[in-house]
């Protein structure tokens, strides 16, 4: 693994708040976030529920305009969102198109980028087959399973070749023996590709086997509580990773910190 | 990586659609057999002025429709209608796409667009005659005004409707607006759509029919009223006849169409179903 700091950074984001005003008084879902990511990191962002996770990523995704604060990625202000960022949602059912085929949804982002049409097929063939699924292309997403249809959508994700995939709980809503299936693409698509990851969750375990890093937020108003470094080796196994002993210390570890993070212990450091 | 080799759907054995389509279409056509079949022996137990037996409309019906007739009179009425269905759902789709993205517009126009659907459309016949004279085009556009409502009143509310998590992902992949438009705004509001092109489509016949009604020489209104006039009873019940299969037809070409573009649609029903 290369030095972290030999990395650029990729990501930038600078005490982002963001307060939702509404007809019964303010809500303030993040009070202050700031953190770095590199080219190349995959890094997990846990929290307790309701902290306004999914606020931060609209936030960075540039399809929610903070209340102040930066979101910069490769040192560009983000306002709108950007072309070089891929998302991948919790809700694979609202976020493929039912009337387009498998093909045709990882097809649609790329229809705007000026591809010559091998270079396209080329593309969409070969995100279908990292996701092992060259053999329904044709195929509609509601033919298939859950987990299946979350794979058309890292697939569209992939073939889009963005510089950060920002993935929103993404395998929430599937079953726990597709879910080890689909984190362990997610690492081999980080270590075979160099993929940028950005990858949200709510799970403990998930986070540390998949994370570089872990950061930690806050309940609401949200802050980074902790900012953690996940030394497990890149060659990870859901089997023996889990099974290390340093894997237990280290989701003991976040755990705590949720745990701390949901009684509102920990103390906001002064600005 | 595992792979999955479960999924996708196979076809159904030939055999097996042909004996479904045949029994569909025992179904389909029994009650009217019987219906006729009744109906031709009360006519000849009890015969009456009004009601002429199956084989007089038959007859009535060969005579006054196939022939020139259908060249000066049937022709000319069913291409208003098509004409008028096509610019219904040409204009409602148009403009319900339009008002359904712009919140302002939308805000602004809902009042009266209910306003307009609440009145009637036959009356707005002399009005437009008034207008326009007895012409074709005057047909047309009473046939437009009164079935255009369904399709734009749907598909402002087809298009408004479109799934949040849809739209997001379209943004976040910087798909441009007239991309958006084709694979996401309208594909997603097209159940809705094809629900008011349904409900427009009879409403337009209807008004084929009283559009040749009073102002006209010509057209299958016309003529109807025209033989009900001369106590050509068997002739007038042909024509309402001829005008029942139009609708037959103009449901059947629908749900050819509706099949192929909802096909997604039906297909998602389907799964849920199962």
């Amino acid at each position: 693994m290369p030095e972290s700091n030999e990395r650029a950074t990729l990501l930038n984001v600078q005490k982002l708040r963001k307060v939702y005003e509404s007809s019964t008084g303010n809500v303030e879902a993040i009070g202050d976030i700031g953190f770095r990511m590199d080219a190349g990191e995959l890094v997990c962002i846990v929290g307790p529920s309701g902290c306004g996770k999914t606020t931060l990523l609209k936030c960075i995704a540039g399809l929610l305009r903070p209340t102040s604060g930066i979101v910069e990625l490769d040192g560009k202000r983000v306002t709108s969102p950007p072309d070089k960022m891929a998302l991948v949602f919790q809700e694979y059912g609202r976020s493929l198109y039912p009337w387009l085929t498998v093909r045709g949804n990882v097809e649609l982002p790329l229809k705007h980028k000026k591809l010559s049409r091998a270079d396209r097929d080329r593309l969409i063939d070969d995100a279908l087959t990292a996701v092992g699924l060259d053999h329904a292309a044709k195929s509609y997403p509601w033919q298939l399973s859950g987990g299946m249809q979350q794979r058309v959508a890292i697939a569209r994700a992939v073939a889009y070749q963005p510089e950060v995939l920002i993935m929103d709980e993404p395998f929430a809503a599937v079953d726990a023996q597709t879910r080890a299936d689909l984190e362990d693409l997610v690492r081999t698509l980080h270590r075979e590709r160099g993929m940028s990851i950005l990858f949200v969750t709510h799970d403990i375990d998930e986070s540390v086997y998949l994370g570089e890093r872990v950061i930690v937020l806050s309940k609401s108003p949200t802050w980074v509580q902790e900012d953690l470094a996940i030394d497990l080796a890149p060659e990870r196994d859901q089997i023996t990773t889990r099974a290390l002993p340093r894997f237990t210390e280290l989701r003991t570890h976040v755990y705590e910190q949720i745990q701390r993070a949901k009684r509102g212990e920990a103390v906001r450091p002064a600005p | 990586m595992t792979l999955y080799t479960s999924t996708v759907v196979t076809p159904r054995r030939p055999a097996r659609v042909w004996a479904k389509i045949g029994e569909n279409t025992l179904y389909a056509i029994g009650l009217p057999v019987i219906l006729v079949v009744l109906w031709g022996i009360w006519a000849t137990v009890a015969p009456a002025q009004f009601f002429p037996s199956p084989v007089e409309l038959i007859e009535a019906f060969v005579e006054t429709w196939i022939g020139p007739a259908f060249f000066t009179d049937v022709l000319p009425s069913l291409a208003r209608l098509g004409i008028g269905i096509l610019v219904s759902i040409a204009v409602g789709i148009a403009a319900g796409t339009l008002i359904g993205l712009n919140r302002w517009l939308r805000d602004l126009l809902e009042p009266m667009l209910e306003f307009f659907r609440a009145v009637p459309p036959p009356v707005l016949l002399p009005i437009v005659v008034v207008l326009m004279g007895p012409t074709d085009a005057m047909k047309v556009v009473v046939i437009v005004v009164g079935s255009v409502w369904p399709i734009l009143l749907n598909t402002i509310e087809g298009v408004r409707s479109t799934d949040s998590v849809m739209t997001e992902t379209a943004r976040s992949f910087a798909v441009s607006r007239s991309e958006r438009l084709r694979f996401l705004v309208l594909p997603a509001a097209s159940p809705r759509i094809m629900a008011g092109v349904r409900q427009s489509l009879s409403i337009a016949l209807i008004l084929m029919v009283i559009s040749e009604l009073g102002y006209s020489s010509s057209g299958l209104g016309f003529q109807i009223v025209y033989f009900q006039r001369n106590y050509l009873i068997a002739e007038m019940w042909s024509g309402i006849l001829l005008l029942g299969l139009i609708g037959v037809l103009l449901a059947a070409i629908f749900g050819f169409v509706e099949r192929r573009v909802l096909r997604w649609y039906h297909g998602i029903k389907e799964v849920e179903r199962a």
